[in-house]
């Protein structure tokens, strides 16, 4: 009897415990069950190919049949030389690819930052009218498809489309655009009379690619196509400006206006500093975008004029498909990875916070210090203000 | 003035430490609160589940591992559902399997093509009581790629000459010219670049050539007769030059070596010998084809269409931006259906220091190794290689027989386009082996800058290329 209540008693002390531990190895499960959806989903849209395509650039596969069926073979590195180190059309195409696209992301990315940043900070202002109007008419080509953008571009870009049509107005003849494939800077250096580089540029180079044709700028065509993806990319990074603008509050705009700071001084000096990392942010998803660059030259030019619009991601899918080279393909696309996550490394590294120097701290110890004593001095004056009230409000030390 | 000094000192520092400064005691409270709250929750958690949370860590690991086991799982019955693994190939016998039905994939100029391909395809299966799907590729090498990969490609399917050598090498193409009878029929250069390693994998399906095309109003307007037609490369200087305008240019033609090389082939070169053996590109022959394009393009008479801003010779041709171009025969359907009022005549190329040279290119009919019926996929190419489909298809999109026994009848048919059959007996065809295609496209964007490079640099250059592919 006694040992039955007991057990009771004790039973009762632990109710409320036991089933909430049952309910939470339960939660587990569930919440695995609710997952397993998406990670099933990922691993096999996602883990699977990038491990088999991974496979596929370190093999002699041929495009027939499973890439991990008996008949294919490991064969080292040897796609990663071809495009990097034989020389030859593969590598040199390889080397066109990268410095298109080097010169496309060197453009790109820091003018869709800026532009995007300067239409947030406008749209951000209270005084403009119909804000949510430009709001949705800067975001609009974001949303649109990139190929319909890709289809008009060329309309307004060919030879005798509407670019041309209001350059001729000025009486100028606008170049065939997606038909230039000379380099701007040298364009640039034909027109000083400058049409052949010196021989230690021409005669050395990396990738099979001369130094001189390395520096050769963006090709018109190229132009072009930077123009649209700003065009269409920045209404998207407007967005994150506008939100990382409407947490930071008013306060110290307001604080450095009464300051006497113009509009320049507190965009640059007040409001950027606080919207760093949004900054990163951009920048980091702008240098992945802008290397994997595919459909505007997909649908658009397919690498011409003279390869001068050939980017490597458009070069793995054409190396694939269309040249059943498909080792060449998914190392090509390997190799892109390297350089996009090294690039984004170079990019934290130079953007991240660094340590004040001893004389700033010391500088801002003295600030601090100096502010401390003045609101002392302040505080008591505010106090002998009070106590001698009637006094006015100029009072003198 | 001491207390203007005193307010811009204060809100200075105010600046230089952002809020932290403006918070003053209630945040500092909260804040507080907050740590202390946050702390001591940690506190109880850490107290409590110490070993329950190295249990669920436990459990966790363990349904990561049977995660990816799944998953790995998942990747060996991929290779044996979606992939095929076992590809045995068939020596000899053919399989015959009624039961799935066969796919044809075509690369369609436009409508008329595509009716005209799925009324013959469905004659056949009514004959042969078989199913069939005709579906039209956007991008046929891509599909065809995705086809060989998954092990389920299309059973037949068209097959250009310059993806055929990479397909083939990879065993996904069925080397059924042995059981063609009439094989010999066929011009000997077009089995030839439809051959891969001593074996027939396609029975051509056309072809076509290319020869001059001229707006005879033009001609006329500019004073030239019938008995002006170029028939060497210095006439074709003199008419390209009295036909030149302030609106238009005498000539012009895409910057590739598919137009080009007509020039190469008429002073006896070519970027491959005659066999498809050898690179030639750099040869004195070539050399000499090319200098004259250059030759041509720097008198003015003569300008690439890319740079009258069209997309091909066609399209120059047709808005009147030139007197002539080189251009094959399809160009006839594209002048009837998008510029009927421009009055054209079609006549040979002039000849160069080695005679009459043209180029020519055809398309085949291919089938998958990995097809499930290649008995009925050869009987319905056998079936869309005969006569009177080919003529079928000639009156409905307008190709040219590659069955040499048709030309005739073909040429009775169509004899306004008689230099364009008549362009086979000469004509060369583009490099077909695996890898070529690169390096054809290659040339094809520096021809874009023949203008200012010199032919040689040029040739040197592909020759190099082709040498890497013709050991």
């Amino acid at each position: 009897m006694f040992a039955k209540t007991d057990t009771e008693s004790t039973g009762n002390d632990f109710v409320p415990y036991a089933p909430k531990k049952i309910k939470h190895a339960k939660e587990q499960l569930s919440a695995w069950l609710f997952c397993a959806p998406m990670l099933i989903i990922l691993g096999v849209f996602l883990v699977i190919p990038i491990i088999m395509a991974l496979w596929v650039s370190f093999s002699d596969w041929t495009g027939r049949g499973n890439p991990f069926s008996a008949g294919v073979h490991f064969i080292g590195v040897g796609n990663y030389e071809s495009v990097l180190t034989t020389p030859g059309l593969a590598q040199s195409d390889f080397g066109t690819a990268i410095r298109n696209n080097a010169w496309y992301t060197l453009l790109v990315v820091p003018l869709q930052t800026l532009l995007s940043l300067l239409l947030a900070v406008m749209l951000n202002r209270r005084i403009l009218k119909a804000r949510s109007f430009f709001r949705t008419a800067f975001y609009f080509p974001s949303v649109t498809s990139s190929v319909a953008i890709t289809v008009l571009w060329l309309f307004l870009f060919g030879s005798t489309g509407s670019i041309n049509a209001v350059l001729s107005w000025f009486g100028v003849k606008g170049p065939n655009w997606f038909n230039d494939p000379r380099g701007l800077l040298q364009i640039l250096l034909a027109h000083l009379g400058v049409s052949r580089g010196p021989s230690a540029l021409t005669q050395h180079g990396l990738l099979g690619i001369s130094w001189w044709d390395w520096l050769a700028g963006p090709s018109v065509a190229m132009f072009a196509i930077i123009l649209m993806v700003i065009f269409t990319t920045s209404g998207t990074f407007m967005l994150m400006f506008i939100a990382a603008l409407q947490s930071i509050g008013e306060g110290t705009e307001e604080a450095a206006i009464m300051d006497g700071a113009n509009a320049w001084q507190r965009l640059w000096h007040v409001t950027v500093p606080q919207l760093k990392p949004t900054i990163f942010t951009v920048v980091t998803l702008g240098i992945i975008g802008t290397w994997q660059v595919f459909d505007q030259i997909y649908t658009g030019t397919k690498g011409g004029p003279s390869k001068t619009t050939l980017t490597p991601a458009y070069l793995s899918y054409s190396a694939a498909f269309d040249n059943q080279e498909w080792g060449q393909g998914a190392a090509i696309s390997f190799i892109l990875f390297v350089i996009i996550v090294v690039m984004t490394w170079i990019q934290r590294q130079i953007m991240k916070d660094r340590k004040m120097s001893r004389r700033k701290i010391a500088y801002y110890e003295a600030l601090k210090s100096e502010t401390r004593g003045l609101r002392h001095v302040s505080a008591s004056q505010l106090s002998s203000s009070a106590n001698a009230s009637g006094r006015g409000e100029d009072h003198h030390e | 003035m001491e207390r203007k000094n005193c307010f811009s000192h204060s809100s200075k520092s105010n600046l230089a430490w952002g809020k932290r400064n403006k918070g003053h005691a209630s945040t500092r409270i909260v804040v507080f609160f907050k740590l202390k709250f946050c702390n001591v929750k940690n506190l109880m958690i850490d107290f409590k589940d110490c070993s329950v949370r190295r249990r669920i860590m436990k459990r966790k690991l363990a349904v990561v591992a049977s995660t990816f086991s799944v998953l790995a799982m998942l990747l060996a019955g991929c290779g044996g559902s979606g992939f095929s693994s076992e590809n045995s190939p068939t020596s000899g016998s053919l399989t015959s399997d009624k039961t799935k039905g066969l796919n044809i994939l075509i690369a369609s100029s436009g409508d008329p093509e595509t009716k005209a391909v799925k009324k013959a395809v469905q004659d056949w299966a009514t004959k042969n009581d078989r199913k069939v799907t005709v579906s039209v590729a956007s991008d046929i090498n891509q599909q065809l790629s995705q086809g060989f990969a998954s092990g389920s490609p299309a059973d037949v399917f068209y097959l250009a000459p310059d993806q055929l050598a990479g397909y083939a090498s990879s065993g996904s193409l069925l080397a059924y010219g042995d059981q063609i009878s009439n094989r010999d029929d066929y011009y000997p250069s077009l089995l030839q670049s439809l051959t891969y390693k001593g074996k027939l994998y396609a029975i051509p399906k056309d072809v076509s050539t290319l020869q001059l095309v001229i707006n005879t109003d033009m001609w006329s307007a500019a004073g030239l007769t019938a008995s002006d037609y170029p028939k060497t490369w210095a006439q074709l200087e003199n008419v390209a030059k009295k036909l030149t305008t302030s609106s238009h240019v005498g000539l012009s033609f895409s910057p590739q070596y598919a137009r080009v090389g007509t020039f190469m082939a008429q002073a006896g070169g070519g970027l491959v010998n005659a066999k498809g053996t050898k690179a030639t590109a750099n040869s004195e022959q070539s050399l000499k084809g090319l200098t004259e394009v250059k030759k041509l393009i720097a008198s003015g008479s003569t300008a690439f269409s890319s740079d009258l801003g069209t997309g091909w010779g066609g399209e120059a041709f047709g808005t009147g931006k030139a007197a002539m171009t080189i251009e094959g025969n399809w160009i006839l359907g594209s002048l009837a259906a998008d510029y009927p009022s421009v009055k054209y005549k079609v006549i040979a190329l002039p000849s160069g220091p080695a005679g009459k040279g043209t180029m020519q290119f055809t398309n085949g009919w291919g089938i998958a190794e990995d097809s499930p019926d290649q008995k009925g996929a050869v009987s319905l190419v056998k079936y869309l290689t005969s006569e009177s489909v080919i003529m079928e298809f000639a009156k409905a999109f307008g190709i040219m027989p590659g069955n040499s026994k048709f030309a005739a009848d073909w040429e009775k048919e169509y004899p306004q386009q008689a230099p364009f059959i008549d362009g086979l007996k000469y004509a060369i065809g583009v490099p077909a082996a695996k890898g070529a295609s690169t390096v054809v496209s290659d040339f094809d964007s520096q021809l874009a800058q023949l203008k200012n490079t010199e032919p040689k640099a040029i040739l040197d250059k592909t020759q190099t290329n082709l040498e890497a592919i013709y050991k």
